[in-house]
């Protein structure tokens, strides 16, 4: 038990600021973020000058905006010995719950499953630190939450102490009970109240260090998982709200098109379980008994409607406009010292499983929403007041938002559409509303990660890179939510000059060349069409890296290189070399395969990791045109083996988890899944028509390797492996059938489904199901 | 509206509702079980599937007049009852093999697992790679190689 005894007075260890609140049990709030600002600066020993990411990266903008705030979270620890902590983040999946339960069991000394995490309701004093996004939670919330919690157990300590009359350094923790070589044990529920404050002072802790860890670091499954696993746990829709009737919208048929005119509206409301008919903003909503009522009602709308957005706008189109718009590249193309190429990538749906959904409860002096928000603050504000269109006309502090657990995100949440139109609804009808997007809204009328150009152009001589410029060209992506706002409020402090949008800044701020490929310069430039776009997993790097990924390929057979002993050759970062050779051992680089299967390596460093993955891709046609009904088979990738450093691995189990996801993402970006645009809007309207990847495309063989820690700090993990993956199967495609796409998906020429009909805008449900059961 | 007569997770129900009202709806809207998703509502992505005398279905796709008084219909909620179990074996493995991200898909994946494995082992054969590959069940977080493995493993104990 004597490891668990920390001397507070320990002279050598760092301390960290907090307060005891005045609170009726035991709670402690925290004032100090550890911003790890440049900490971590890459090696400029180096024929390339460090690009902004190598300096400061995405992350730490989000950590300099959480600085002057983080100071407000609080852990409590209750008198039925489980300490509570509403976290300030959105679980979507990618395991942040799990991660921050942990963090407080260790520095608690408390077993994990009496740390009880909730979401909490949008805080406006929280200001920008309750952003979920940019794989920054870890980042952010690693200190501050540890800090709490060894205050928390250093009060609980002092309180034991004081009432047996030991020293502190005495008094040992485990599992939730304090203890005294004496024979004196209470368990922490039993000091809760004790151990209180009756008034906020501050006082200071030293952390647990690293080597003591034992429940970081170490696999742990997620501690929501029985509830999933018996269909307990409770998304958006499942929630029930007093009156909170189910509620659809009849959509336009083209993005952001608007009503002219209801012709049926009475008669649609006298429809069976149908309550009410609403004009609103982007379409007629319709509230009734069941979700399948409200689809009925909504398809019998008889509606006119006036143009939207983008009408004119198809893939071809965009692509022309792409192609005007980029920028030149500074250096002249040497003939056979240079190798050119340039990549189309399509329209990309963040749409995740769980449909968009929201509910509202809004009255004429105050407002309740409840919806999945990865920025709830900004949806507080907006459905409050700025959204001039919407707004309720309501002071902000009588609109109470709370974060609902999500069925993924995948950059959808960052923004809150169907919030703010739930609200508009619940408003215009006067009655409470659970509103649900339909499958088809959420692929035709949600947020897209636009289309891009990518072009690249590097030269070499005598067997060195002299220089590698790559131009991003891409539709305007928007960032008109929290992240925005947070550079704006930090402009000053970035290490970038000049007068770059968003979108510019924050591709300078994730996005860099790890090789040592002398003049490197990368630039984004975009269009403005109004498309509904906003950032997809891992933003711009997927697309950059991809591209960035088969050049380095073309150099390297150009050289006369094999792809891995060029990287070698040429990588600047030691990390990413490091899992480089981990995963050309363990994926076993090289070993011989038949014709039309092929092996292929992407590299990727970003949110303070780096992630090495190779795969393996099955060309061959009898692997190409395996029969599966509505789905494409096409090439599969039949072996995937991913590495990852990341800092200092909290979870290896979570953070195989996000590997194998990032995985199947790249996957279905370089094979299977887009959208198709025509006459300004997307044709998908299902999973059969989104190709995201299926079981049949997944690899049947998929194996991840956490490295051990490297460094002292998490890195990011929800994001960084997809833009690896993505290269990797790129460029074993590229090797496999011996010619470099320059379209992705590469299926994307092909039309393979038949679109449902634009109006009605959401298809009927089918009444056969029976005949599929097996 | 009429009436609707049906075995849930055990238990005799009664819903009045119009004929044509799909099932998911009947079950998630009007019963409160809220264990099969809305994925889609085209029987596409398979986040809602539940059992039809233990088969795997779509109630998403199913008009509530074309399930009969005797069907039994199970969900999520009363799979472990099936095997007179706290949970099933299958929602073990899928704990052991920690398989859940953001979990939307899960119940669904789990209730067809476990008809795909009483249908090959009424086959008298082992699960193979192709009938793991023909699950359409779609999951957006990618989980997919976990749930191939806790598939291997519920179905070593069913």
């Amino acid at each position: 038990m004597a490891e668990h005894r920390r001397s507070p007075e320990d002279p050598t260890r760092r301390r960290f600021l907090g307060y005891l609140l005045a609170a009726p049990t035991l709670a402690v709030g925290v004032t100090w973020a550890d911003a790890a600002l440049g900490a971590d600066e890459a090696e400029a020993s180096i024929p390339s000058l460090p690009q902004p990411e190598d300096l400061f990266d995405l992350g730490d903008l989000q950590n300099l905006a959480a600085l002057p705030t983080s100071g407000l979270i609080s852990v409590q620890v209750d008198e039925d010995g489980t300490a509570s902590f509403a976290l300030h983040r959105t679980e979507v999946g990618q395991g942040i719950t799990t991660a921050v339960a942990m963090m407080i069991a260790e520095e608690l000394d408390l077993p994990i499953d009496k740390v009880r995490i909730t979401l909490a309701d949008a805080r406006p004093e929280l200001l920008m630190n309750q952003l979920t996004g940019g794989s920054n939670s870890v980042r952010s919330i690693f200190t501050p939450v540890r800090t709490a919690s060894a205050l928390a157990r250093q009060q609980l300590v002092r309180t034991a102490a004081a009432r047996w009359d030991v020293p502190e350094d005495e008094v040992a923790t485990r599992d939730g009970v304090l203890s005294h070589r004496s024979g004196k044990s209470a368990t922490y529920g039993s000091l809760a109240k004790v151990a209180a404050s009756d008034r906020t002072v501050q006082v200071s802790v030293s952390l647990k260090a690293v080597e003591d860890f034992r429940v970081l670091g170490k696999p742990q499954n997620r501690i929501d998982a029985l509830d999933i696993v018996t269909g307990r746990k409770r998304f958006g829709m499942d929630i029930q709200v007093p009156g909170a009737k189910p509620c659809m919208v009849r959509r336009p048929p083209t993005i952001n098109g608007t009503v002219r005119a209801v012709r049926n509206a009475d008669a649609v409301k006298a429809m069976p379980g149908i309550t009410d008919v609403a004009v609103i903003r982007y379409g007629v909503a319709v509230r009734g008994e069941t979700f399948g009522q409200c689809v009925d009602g909504l398809r019998a709308l008889d509606v006119d409607w006036n143009p939207g957005t983008v009408d004119g706008e198809s893939d071809a189109t965009v692509l022309a406009k792409l192609r005007k718009a980029r920028l030149p590249l500074a250096v002249p193309p040497l003939g056979a010292l240079s190798v050119e190429a340039e990549f189309t990538f399509a329209f990309a749906s963040n749409a995740p499983l769980e449909p968009d959904n929201a509910i509202a409860d809004v009255r004429p002096d105050r407002a309740e929403i409840w919806s999945t928000l990865k920025v709830p603050i900004d949806a507080r504000q907006d459905i409050a007041r700025q959204d001039i269109a919407r707004q309720l006309g309501l002071p902000v502090d009588k609109v109470v938002v709370h974060v609902v657990t999500g069925g993924g995100s995948f950059g959808r949440h960052l923004f809150h559409d169907v919030a703010a139109e739930a609200a508009e609804i619940s408003q215009k009808m006067g009655k409470p509303v659970k509103l649900s997007w339909s499958r088809t809204d959420d692929f035709r009328q949600g947020r897209a990660h636009p289309m891009c150009v990518s072009r690249v152009r590097a030269t070499h001589l005598l067997g060195n890179v002299l220089t590698y410029e790559q131009r991003h060209t891409s539709s305007e992506t928007s960032f008109s939510h929290g992240l925005g706002e947070m550079i704006t409020s930090t402009a000053a402090e970035l290490p970038i000059a000049g007068n770059y949008t968003f979108a510019q800044t924050i591709f300078l701020l994730s996005q860099s060349v790890p090789y040592n490929f002398g003049v490197v310069t990368q630039l984004l430039n975009e269009i403005p069409l109004k498309f509904n776009t906003g950032s997809m997993r891992n933003i711009y790097s997927p697309n950059v890296v991809c591209a960035q990924e088969l050049v380095v390929d073309k150099l390297a057979a150009k050289l006369g290189k094999d792809p891995v002993a060029f990287r070698r050759e040429f990588l600047k970062d030691d990390r990413l070399r490091a899992v480089m050779e981990e995963v050309v051992v363990e994926g076993r680089w090289g070993r011989p395969l038949p014709k039309g299967v092929a092996q292929g390596i992407g590299l990727h460093a970003e949110y303070r990791g780096a992630v090495a993955v190779l795969v393996e891709v099955d060309c061959r046609p009898e692997t190409v045109n395996r029969p599966i009904s509505d789905g494409v088979t096409g090439p599969r990738v039949t072996k995937a083996t991913i590495v990852i450093d990341a800092g200092l691995p909290l979870n290896p189990r979570g953070l195989e988890a996000q590997m194998i996801g990032g995985l199947n993402d790249g996957i279905a970006l370089a094979l299977t899944s887009s959208l198709h645009i025509k006459d300004g809007i997307p044709l998908e309207g299902s999973w059969d028509n989104y190709f995201y990847t299926r079981q049949w495309n997944t690899p049947p063989d998929v194996r991840v390797v956490v490295l051990p820690p490297t460094t002292g700090t998490p890195s990011g993990a929800g994001e960084i492996a997809v833009a690896p993956s993505f290269a990797a199967v790129a460029c074993a495609y590229a090797r496999a059938t011996g010619t470099t796409p320059t379209t992705f998906p590469i299926n994307h020429g092909e039309l393979g489904f038949e679109p449902f009909p634009l109006q009605p805008s959401t298809p009927a449900s089918p009444t056969n199901g029976l005949d599929s059961a097996f | 509206m009429s009436q609707h007569t049906f075995v849930l997770n055990g238990s005799r129900v009664t819903v009045e509702v119009a004929d044509d009202v799909r099932l998911l709806w009947v079950l998630r809207d009007i019963l409160g079980v809220t264990g099969p998703k809305y994925g889609c509502g085209l029987n596409v992505c398979k986040s809602c599937t539940s059992h039809i005398n233990g088969k795997a279905f779509n109630p998403c796709s199913v008009p509530v007049s074309k399930i009969k008084e005797s069907d039994e219909i199970t969900t999520i909620e009363g799979l472990p009852a099936t095997v007179g179990r706290d949970l099933h074996p299958m929602q073990e493995a899928w704990l052991e093999e920690d398989v859940s991200q953001c979990g939307y898909c899960q119940p669904g994946q789990i209730m067809a697992a476990v008809a795909l494995v009483r249908k090959t082992k009424a086959e008298g054969r082992q699960i193979t790679d192709a009938d793991l590959d023909g699950l359409r069940n779609i999951c957006r977080c990618g989980t997919y190689s976990r749930i191939r493995t806790a598939i291997r493993k519920g179905a070593d104990r069913m």
